[in-house]
């Protein structure tokens, strides 16, 4: 894999970093006017998300993380994997839970996401930003109601809870937005 | 889509920019110190280590030479006052090869200015003086503080004097373990990085602060101390924080300087960067006898900067080195 020099350094650029692939964040030049430059860096371990801040000193190389995104659709869970495929190759990847991780309660077949690869195995998922999804369970509303005041929680055909409505009843597709697991609407068929 | 014709900044900041050279320009005229111009491609640069500059090349047959875009006008400046010019300043461009971030960009302006007979205390006041009339406002908070101090108040620790194991229980400590492993037995670079990390940020609470009386090992163009050898008669002002310029009692000892040129060649070699061609012309000037004198540098982008609440020199510069 091609080393990087932190003059390369940029949001996005994933290297290597305490033998995981991480993500930077932020990179800062500091520099003395009569002293030794150094980055400082905010870098995202891609494995376990959490956010490290490093100190290079300015030139020096590290390793780049080959590491790429790639949308993929999921296609079925066997009871262990998670499996999903590139649409344009038909190419297959299965997922463990750790890569699959808190997207697996959005995770519905036939929809695109979006697939972090490491050494070419998959690192994470994430869900599309909005997903489309039957109620599973819910208690029942009052009918006329349709203020969307106070709401009730509701189970999703694929185990997620989310606050939806009052009307909204069982049976019924509602739109859902992953990033913050709000309802956005339902859905008409 | 960012249209990269079109200037970074706010059309503002260039009748600021406009403004602030003007008033620049008359509280110099004030004090009859006299604007000099000196050439911004030089045969010579400087040898510091830790300043990588542009080369270029004189192409004219038979002549094809190496002329650089020089790092700071100090050299020439000197030439001027070794000539009796008297106090004098200058507003100009200077480059540093490799510079770029939020506080640097690799061509940037600098006022720098010499003021003959003036002890460094003196031109620390007149650098307060001037950073008033550019706020019209007058200035409230203005801390000075000596180098050791501000370093021990911060740390703990004491800048002259190095004990690796301390400095890197210290750095283990306050969440910069980096520095052991980057910083070594390399006593100026421990200094360079806890000062970056832990002491700059406690200056922010002053508007203005001058650090004087650095540690001898980062002497730059300094004299040394009189009094206290382990000391350089150098100082910096930062404003919140920002480091804005570097002021020195001048070193006009043609042969420490000589001396210094060498050991900082001696640290390229060791570094595998260039070795840099001694300025001569220079050495010439201060073996004629530079006068006794103080002199500072300030980046106006960054004063600019702070003077008008912006978070990047891209805020403040027209046309940035992404744009220029």
């Amino acid at each position: 894999m091609a080393k990087y020099s932190t003059n390369e350094f940029k949001a996005g650029l994933k290297i290597m970093m305490d033998q995981d692939p991480c993500a930077i964040i932020e990179n800062e030049f500091i520099k003395p006017g009569k002293g030794q430059a150094f980055s400082r860096v905010r870098i995202r371990n891609l494995k376990t998300g959490r956010v490290i801040e490093r100190t290079f000193k300015s030139g020096e190389s590290v390793e780049g993380a080959d590491v790429i995104d790639m949308e993929m659709q999921y296609l079925y869970n066997d009871g262990e994997f998670w499996h999903f495929m590139v649409p344009d190759t038909f190419e297959q990847y299965q997922a463990d839970s750790n890569a699959v991780a808190d997207a697996v309660k959005w995770l519905k077949d036939q929809d695109i996401c979006t697939m972090i690869l490491w050494n070419d195995a998959p690192l994470s998922v994430t869900p599309p930003n909005f997903v489309e999804l039957a109620i599973a369970e819910t208690d029942p509303g009052l009918k006329g109601d349709t203020s969307g005041g106070g709401g009730k929680p509701a189970t999703l055909e694929t185990g997620a809870v989310v606050r939806v409505p009052l009307f909204v009843q069982i049976g019924e597709m509602i739109r859902v937005d992953t990033r913050t697991g709000e309802y956005v609407s339902r859905v008409k068929e | 889509m960012v249209e990269d014709w079109k200037p970074a900044c706010d059309l503002k900041q260039m009748r600021l920019r406009a403004q602030m050279l003007k008033s620049i320009r008359g509280f110099f005229e004030q004090k009859s110190v006299l604007e000099v111009e000196t050439p911004l491609l030089c045969a010579a640069t400087g040898t510091d280590p830790q300043l990588d500059f542009f080369s270029s090349f004189y192409h004219c047959a038979p002549e094809n030479k190496a002329m650089y875009l020089q790092t700071s006008p100090e050299f020439a400046m000197k030439r001027l006052l070794a000539a009796g010019s008297g106090s004098i300043f200058q507003i100009c461009k200077a480059f540093r090869n490799g510079e770029v971030g939020r506080l640097h960009n690799p061509e940037f302006s600098i006022l720098e200015w010499y003021r003959v007979d003036f002890t460094l205390d003196q031109l620390m006041d007149e650098v307060l003086e001037l950073i008033a009339e550019l706020l019209g406002t007058g200035l409230k908070d203005s801390h000075k503080v000596s180098y050791v101090d501000v370093f021990k108040e911060a740390t703990g620790l004491n800048p002259l004097v190095f004990c690796q194991t301390s400095y890197a229980e210290y750095a283990v400590n306050n969440n910069i373990k980096d520095a052991v492993s980057l910083c070594g037995n390399d006593h100026s670079m421990w200094l360079d990085f806890i000062f970056s990390y832990k002491v700059q940020p406690t200056l922010e609470r002053h508007f203005v602060a001058m650090v004087y009386g650095y540690p001898a090992i980062q002497s730059s163009l300094a004299r040394i101390n009189p009094d206290d050898s382990a000391v350089a008669d150098r100082f910096e002002v930062f404003i919140k924080g920002l480091e804005i310029g570097n002021g020195f009692f001048e070193l006009s000892d043609a042969n420490e300087q000589e001396k210094r040129f060498d050991q900082e060649n001696q640290c390229r070699q060791q570094k595998g960067l260039v070795i840099v061609q001694k300025d001569e012309k220079f050495l010439q000037a201060l073996h004629a006898g530079l006068p006794d004198c103080s002199g500072i540098a300030i980046g106006l982008d960054r004063l600019l900067m702070v003077l008008s609440n912006a978070q990047s020199l891209n805020d403040v510069i027209a046309f940035p080195f992404e744009r220029a």
